[in-house]
């Protein structure tokens, strides 16, 4: 019989440090983020025990005990006890207990070392409890819980060698004898025990230095609280404009130097139109937006590191009570903005199924980045870059807008499922606000890179295809001279079809081309309407000169931006999501009634902003 | 006294707590954080809008965000405060 690897699980509760331990362990690359419910699925990585021996590490989503209340903590359980099909019992449990919250942690640690399994204590964010003013004796905790424990501080590398020492050790000492003469200990006897054992585990302990107490007098505070959140919403959104102008102009530069390069060098033919028109013009409309995406998840990622996320759940919940739902909905939905699909999946972290099914639905409203270069391109071309008011240009007040449409609509939508299909008792808000921490640079940027790369990967393979696909449609049949070759082409007669149906809503042609493919992706709306104009004025040597803001300027009228502006806060364009959200919930049903009322919600708002515009004189 | 209605920053022990009030689910989470009979609290912050809600509670070195109606199903008895 070969011998099977030995299997380790991490072990505690949310907020204990397990993911960060488990990356610096195993070198495993994943998110990390302090709020509750980070850790859903099954990770599993490999750990190098001293001997060179690999184990097989996992890490279990964090549990406040062995009776459950959460499909999470089932899982946790299940591992724990052996009953988890298709995952071996671990062999060493590695308990990870948050070192400044000792006396809440040790509940659920007595309670997993009863089972009397090897078991390791890792002693983890000591620093953190330094900082707090606490100073802690590993040897006084060790003595009363009978297992090695092992002081570590995930993030800085502290105490990993120790630790797989331990649980080197730990697997090859027999399983001590279940303690089957002590009586059941209840509930309140562990909690006790656990101030007992905290109590004589700390050497000294100073109230004051608590500076996440003093952050929150300020962030929670019931006035200043809200606006604060307000406020550093509303500067994410500015920055977003601001700063990266200068890094977008750089690389639209780029682009169009690299359009110019191709056509001086290469003689003409219809594959340097397919190169310039098609590939340049399309792929680098997308790219130009690379620095947004960027400062956005900058942001996002900085608030989740830092603990501030969990606050802001905290400052939304009567909010999201009012439709409801609760402040644990606000985290899958911020995420939303920066992409549905992360957003979708944190849903799980919510236990009240209704309440989850809401908060998938009402995702995709959440404006993603994908549909920040849509959003750019036309609020840059129609929108004037005049100041409003101190540091608040008109361009990102719009911005600003658009986003909070999209929340407001979420919002209505939400009171409205709630009340009809996804009816139910109103669902309580408990969460664990986690302790506050400085980002580390490294998880930051390796964070922002994976999501640059994301993008990158997407630009380089979806949106390349699909803007080629469309260079082709939009080519071919050929244009009898005199014929306008949009007009003429396979993608400019499909257009003209759908155009029947969308023109009460004041899309013209190239808007419901562009539509048709930003199914794949949202950004594709961007350099379809780049590889459509770059066609349609091939022929005309001036107008092929024209940046694509000012082709659009020459080709829209205000009301008609503003529609497709209306149109894209609420269309449900784009694939993914809608296979994440069949995947989330099991089925068919739901993914197409959010399409469904996804669609009708986007041609009433797009029709509705049209002709209020008309109405207004804007036209 | 119920938890809700404990001045802010006041620290206070659970007398008891009426579980029949609140959701099986949601009573034993709390129950999971410590938020029990015997445990002692203070009251952290309460939200602005309509019904102060929601709450966010102290208990050992951990802040836990609850809801005015598990608050209220909480009895608490303020502890006299040690002079400094």
């Amino acid at each position: 019989m070969s011998k099977m690897p030995t299997v380790a699980a991490l072990v505690g509760n949310p907020n204990a440090g397990k993911s960060a331990l488990f990356n610096a362990l195993t070198g495993a690359r994943q998110k990390i983020a302090n709020y509750p419910g980070v850790t859903v699925e099954r990770k599993a990585g490999r750990l190098l025990l001293p001997s060179g021996e690999p184990v097989e590490l996992v890490d279990l989503p964090g549990s406040y005990g062995l009776e459950t209340t959460s499909p999470d903590e089932e899982v946790t359980r299940k591992v724990i006890m052996g009953e988890q099909e298709g995952q071996a019992r671990p062999d060493v449990i590695v308990l990870v207990l948050d070192s400044s919250n000792l006396e809440q942690h040790l509940v659920f640690a007595q309670e997993v070392l009863e089972l009397g399994r090897p078991t390791v204590v890792a002693l983890n964010m000591v620093d953190l409890a330094e900082r707090d003013g606490l100073t802690l004796d590993p040897a006084a905790l060790e003595a009363a819980l009978g297992v090695p424990v092992i002081p570590t501080v995930a993030v800085r590398r502290r105490g990993l060698t120790e630790l797989a020492a331990a649980i080197a050790e730990a697997r090859d000492k027999p399983e001590r004898a279940h303690d089957a003469a002590r009586p059941h200990v209840t509930l309140p006897e562990r909690r006790m025990l656990a101030h007992q054992m905290a109590t004589a585990a700390i050497l000294s302990e100073t109230a004051k230095h608590r500076i996440h107490a003093r952050m929150d007098k300020l962030l929670l505070h019931p006035w200043a609280g809200p606006p604060i959140l307000f406020a550093f919403l509303f500067i994410v959104f500015q920055a977003v404009f601001s700063w990266a102008t200068p890094f977008a102009d750089a690389i639209d530069g780029g682009v169009s130097a690299l359009g110019d390069l191709a056509k001086a060098t290469i003689p003409p033919s219809l594959l340097r139109d397919l190169l310039t028109d098609g590939v340049i013009a399309g792929v680098g409309s997308v790219l130009v937006f690379l620095p947004q995406i960027i400062i956005l998840f900058f942001f996002i990622l900085t608030m989740e590191a830092t603990g501030y996320m969990a606050r802001a759940a905290f400052l939304m919940d009567r909010m999201m009570a009012g439709v409801g739902l609760s402040g644990r909905s606000f985290i899958p939905l911020l995420s939303s903005f920066a992409c549905a699909i992360p957003g979708i999946m944190a849903t799980r972290s919510i236990t009240d199924p209704k309440d989850r099914l809401t908060t998938i639905l009402i995702a995709p409203m959440m404006t993603c980045s994908a549909r920040l270069p849509v959003y750019a391109v036309i609020i840059a071309a129609f929108i004037p870059n005049t100041k409003v008011g101190p540091g608040i240009g008109l361009q990102g007040l719009v911005l600003f807008c658009l986003y909070v449409a999209g929340i407001v609509g979420a919002m209505v939508v939400a009171l409205v499922l709630r009340r009809s299909v996804t009816k139910g008792a109103a669902s309580g808000f408990i969460m664990e606000l986690p302790k506050y921490q400085l980002p580390t640079v490294k998880d930051l940027a390796l964070g922002l890179w994976q999501r640059a790369w994301i993008f990158l990967r997407r630009a380089g393979t979806m949106i390349f295809t699909v803007t080629v696909a469309l260079w082709i449609l939009l080519n071919f049949p050929r244009a009898e001279p005199g014929q306008d070759q949009v007009n003429a082409s396979v993608a400019g007669t499909l257009a003209n079809g759908l155009s029947v149906v969308l023109e009460p809503i004041g899309f013209n042609r190239d808007m419901s081309l562009a539509i048709i493919p930003a199914m794949a992706a949202r950004e594709v709306a961007v350099s379809s309407l780049a590889t459509t104009y770059a066609v349609s004025a091939s022929d005309d040597e001036d107008q092929a000169a024209m940046a694509l803001g000012d082709q659009l300027k020459s080709r829209w009228t205000l009301p008609m931006a503003l529609a497709f502006l209306a149109w894209f806060v609420f269309a449900p364009q784009c694939l993914s999501t809608i296979a994440v959200a069949r995947r989330e919930t099991n089925g068919w049903k739901w993914p197409a009634f959010m399409l469904a009322y996804l669609f009708a919600l986007a041609y009433a708002a797009a029709g509705m902003t049209y002709w209020t515009a008309i109405a207004a004189g804007l036209g | 006294m119920t938890l809700d209605q404990l001045p802010i920053g006041m620290p206070a022990r659970i007398a008891s707590v009426d579980w029949s009030a609140l959701v099986a689910e949601e009573a034993q989470r709390l129950r999971a954080l410590g938020l029990d009979e015997g445990a002692r609290v203070t009251l952290a912050y309460r939200g602005v809008f309509m019904g102060r809600d929601p709450l966010a509670v102290e208990i050992g070195r951990m802040t836990v965000a609850i809801r005015r109606v598990h608050a209220l199903a909480m009895t608490v008895e303020p502890i006299a405060q040690a002079a400094a």
